[in-house]
Formats: C-alpha cells, structure tokens, sequence
C-alpha cells in the first residue's frame, strides 16, 4: 500500500466539493493520504480534513501568490513522504498545479481522469479523448501517478478521525506572481462546479433573453447558466460561460438545453451529466438524441411555465 | 526578441473516431486534420506582439508532427509567423505529455526564446500540460488560461482566467504562456501572406524522444447512453417533465 498526496483548494476555511471528492478518490486507493493546503483559511480548513479523508495534513503558510512556488512546495511534500501518488482536482487551479509537479517529479500527467484503480503496485486510470468520442484505459508507469480527477464524478467520504496537522513556511522564491483578482460579480456558481447548469444556445434569439435562464438558475438555487459557442462567438455570453471542447467540460446532476441545437462541439463538453434535458422547437435537433427527456417548443413558453414549477417544488421542499 | 508559438496536429472537432484493430490506437483511417483551436491562438497572439514591437522580434512556429502536416504550418507562415521548426514525427500523436514536454524544452531552450506561447489545451488528449511542464522543465515562469498578455521590457504581465474570476500576474522573461480563447482572434491569411509564406524557411529536424510513461491498454467507445424520450409539447409538457424528474431521475 502506498501514500498518496491531494492538493486540497478550499475558499475562507471551506473546502471545495472537487477536493473532498479527490480525498474520497485517494482513500480508494492509498494506505496514508496526505493533503496539501494553502491560502488565507488553510488553518481551519485542515481541521476538518481527517473527517474528509486525510491521515496528514500539511499547511503552507504564506503561499498562494505563485504557481510555481506552490508546485515545488507540493513536490517537495510528495517527496519527503515518499508519495507513489499526486493527485488534483480537475479545476483551473488543479489543472494549473498538476503539471508542473508532474515535471518536477519527472513523471507525465493523467488529466481529468474519471477512474482510477490500483493493483499491484501500479495506477490505472480512465479518462476520455478526442472530445468524448474514445475513452482510453491507461496505465502509469511513471515513478509518480500524477493525476487530475474529473469533477461530479468520485464520492467525497465521510468519517470520524482526526489527522495530523504540520505547518510548514511556504517557498519565497518564484517566477510569476499574483497581483489581482478580479472576482465574479456576486459570486456566482462557475458552470463546472454548479450540480445544476441551465444553458442557452441561439435559440434564445437575443443576449437579454438570458434573463429567462438566470431565473431559472435562481429558482433551483444551485444552478449555474452556461451558454453554447454559437452565443460566447457572437458576445452574448462570456467565454467563462461556454460548455463544449472550446470551453468547460461539466458533469452536473441536471442539464439542461435550451435552444441549443447540439453540435459536436458542445455536446463534447456536457453528455456525460447524470441527467440532460433538452428544449428545443426543432424536434430533429440533435440534442435530442443525448437528451433523457426532452420538450419540443417554444423556449419562450417553455421557460417561465418551468421556472414557477421549480420554485414551487423548491417551496414544498 | 524571440517567440516561440508551439502548435499540434489534432483530429477535427467532427471527426469519427475509431479504435484500431489491435485496440490500443486511433485509427488514423479517414481522419481530417487541423490546428488544435487554442494553437491558432498562440500564433496570432505571437505576430500580434511581434506587429506590436514594429517587426523586431522573430516569430518561430515550434511542433511535433508528421511530414504531411506542413500545409497547417504553411499556414501560420502566412498569417505572419517567420518560420517553421518541425521536429518530424510520424507517431506524433501516440506520445505523453512529459515526452513530448521534454522534447519541446529542449528545442525551445536551444532556439534560445524569450517567450513561448502554447494553446491552453490540445483539443485530442485534453491534458493542457505541456505549456506548464516545458516551463518547469526549462525553470521559466508560467502563466495559463491566458486572456490578456502584455510584454515590455523583459517582464510580462498576463491576465488569467480562472473560477474565482480573473487573476492578474506578474513576471520576468523567459516565459511559457498558455493562451485561452479570447486572448487574440486568429487572422485569416490574406494573399500577400501566402505568397510572402512560400519564401519563408520550414525546416524539419528528427529528434529522439524518450518512450511514455502513460500506457495505453484498451481505447473504447464511450458507452452509449440510455435512449431518452419527448415527454411532450410546449409549456403543457412541464409538468410531466417535473414528475419525470422528481420520481425517475431523482433529480430534483
């Protein structure tokens, strides 16, 4: 049995739903699970790690203003306690960090896995390529498994243990630094991390009539409003926005399209949601075909009468 | 100044993919093929920066590929980069990131650049990791999911997109830059760049490159998903599509 590191992201003391889902995919595989956290709040958040899956938990203090400090402060961890594993989520952060302590345990990455087992001492893992179309089985045969892990995908675990908490001085030395955030109007849910992502394709006819989706977000509550390339290309949307191979890959519980007619390029970034609906007033749209259930009609119609229906199911509880 | 723009060979976006017979390769049969999307990115955002300066930096197109891939390379000529170095590769699909990572280091570290741009992903294996691990490798700072770049006297300050909205960082040269969409729109070659292109060198070198730590044991065809069905028409279909929902998919 092995140890495995987990590079844990957490906001104000609150670990990301990605990271417990990645201690829950490195307690499957690993005897000792090491995390790694940093930035204002890692204190707090690592107290709750050992419930979350962590034997270890490493605190960097200080770091957080450079990705390539951060990552030889992480290799560095995975080094020392001799780690056959590096695991990250398959955020922006993650898919940032994971490459460069890749390279620096001179091992090759594994990006947005979907699966991964181990068995006799070595990693396998799925993942897919070529925008969905193929999914390839891989096997490592590197010294180190260096992996990102696709959200919505592995279960987080829950227990009662406490880990052992280290803190430890952040590196001082970097190449690139961060100056500014300029953060998201109203903290909005990105539409890689919201459980429910309602989007928009050009169907809806004009930018204003996103109004229709925000309401439909806000009346789930947990929605994120995602958009197709067709809409980010004409400026409708911010590009933050698109779902598809030139934009975010999501895997929420519930999808849904609306006036999104389904290239290949969109439907690359979304068919693996648990659930997909589709409205759309052509019923040969190809959408349907990845739908479960779908509604032929107007969005115009469709919309409101869905957005009361939610709400009102929201009420009952 | 010199830039290097670091583009691959991808299949189309609307490409059948198929698994060879022995089950470990993409079957090239019928295959059409194109810049990945985010490289066409790195190109234009390099001959902007080169526009920008008056002319002075030298705009290298860097990439791993097969011989019959110069059309694509051509291209970038046209649309203003100075000249192709292609490392020859027949197999260039089949290798790993850190293969392919440490080949690009060297060639970039021997081209002796100032700024190397690649596109924030590959749109066939979906990594998005050799811009961060050739940066590592050559110990050159890093920026990714690029939107906005500025470079001025050997430092460089780029905007990055990210969940928690946009970062701004701050760096010297050298550095990697991994451009996201946004960043620049690709230009469409005009004639007088594809004639100007025919004079510009494309030079093809071989290169040995080291063998993948990521095995391919089986490719497969994603499993198919249950059908679906039309619960109905217009607004009336709601609420049966909510009943779907709460009871069947256990969603709501």
């Amino acid at each position: 049995m092995s140890t495995i590191v987990v590079h844990v992201e957490q906001v104000g003391g609150a670990t990301r739903r990605a990271s417990l889902e990645v201690l829950g995919a490195a307690r499957g595989v690993a005897s000792s699970v090491v995390a790694v956290v940093s930035g204002d709040g890692a204190a707090n958040a690592a107290n709750q790690l050992g419930n979350q899956g962590a034997d270890r938990v490493v605190v960097l203090k200080g770091a957080g203003t450079s990705p390539d400090a951060l990552a030889r402060d992480v290799a560095k961890v995975c080094k020392d306690t001799g780690a056959k594993g590096f695991l990250a989520a398959s955020t922006g952060t993650g898919r940032d960090l994971a490459p460069r302590v890749a390279a620096l345990l001179d091992s090759t990455l594994f990006a947005d896995c979907t699966a991964l087992a181990a068995s006799g001492g070595s990693f396998s893992v799925k993942r897919t390529w070529l925008a969905g179309k193929l999914v390839a089985n891989l096997t490592s045969k590197a010294p180190v498994l260096c992996a990102t892990l696709r959200r919505n995908t592995f279960a987080p675990v829950e227990r009662q243990a406490s880990a052992e908490i280290v803190h430890t001085d952040a590196s001082t030395d970097f190449k690139a630094v961060l100056k500014d955030v300029a953060a998201k109007v109203g903290g909005k849910l990105d539409v890689s991390e919201a459980p429910v992502v309602v989007s928009g394709g050009r169907g809806l006819q004009a930018p204003e009539n996103f109004a229709l989706l925000e309401k439909l977000a806000a009346a789930f509550g947990n929605a994120a409003v995602g958009a197709s390339r067709a809409v980010v290309d004409m400026g409708w949307r911010p590009h933050g926005d698109q779902v598809g191979q030139t934009g975010k890959t999501v895997a929420p519980q519930l999808y849904v399209a609306v006036g999104i007619s389904g290239a290949i390029q969109h439907l690359a970034g979304m068919k693996t949601s648990k659930v997909i609906v589709a409205i759309n007033k052509d019923p040969e749209a190809p959408i349907f075909k990845v739908a479960d259930y779908g509604i032929v009609g107007d969005a115009f119609e469709v919309l409101p009468a869905l957005t009361a229906a939610v709400a009102a199911a929201r009420a009952q509880g | 100044m010199k830039i290097v723009a670091c583009v691959k060979r991808v299949p189309t976006t609307e490409a059948q993919a198929k698994v060879s017979a022995d089950g470990t390769n993409i079957d090239p049969a019928g295959l059409q093929y194109t810049l990945s999307f985010y490289d066409e990115i790195a190109v234009e955002k390099a001959v902007l920066l080169k526009e920008a300066a008056g002319g002075a930096p030298e705009v290298v197109v860097l990439s791993l590929g097969p011989t019959d891939g110069s059309k694509e390379l051509r291209e970038c000529l046209a649309k203003g980069a100075d000249r192709v170095l292609l490392v020859k590769d027949e197999q260039w699909a089949g290798h790993d990131a850190r293969a392919t990572a440490k080949l690009l280091a060297a060639q970039i570290g021997g081209l002796g650049a100032d700024l190397a741009l690649f596109g924030r992903v590959a749109t066939d294996r979906d990594n998005a990791a050799v811009g961060p691990m050739v940066a590592t490798l050559l110990g050159w700072a890093c920026v990714t999911d690029v939107v906005a770049l500025d470079v001025a006297g050997g430092k460089g300050v780029a905007k990055r997109e990210s969940e928690a909205g946009i970062e701004t960082y701050e760096f010297a040269l050298p550095a990697v830059v991994t451009c996201q969409k946004g960043l620049a729109e690709p230009r469409t070659a005009g004639l007088k760049g594809i004639m100007a292109a025919k004079k510009k060198p494309l030079d093809e070198v071989s290169a040995a490159i080291e063998p993948n730590q990521a095995v391919v044991a089986k490719l497969e065809l994603p499993p198919a998903r249950p059908a679906g069905r039309i619960i109905g028409k217009g607004a009336d279909a709601v609420p049966a599509l909510m009943a779907a929902l709460r009871t069947e998919a256990k969603v709501l």
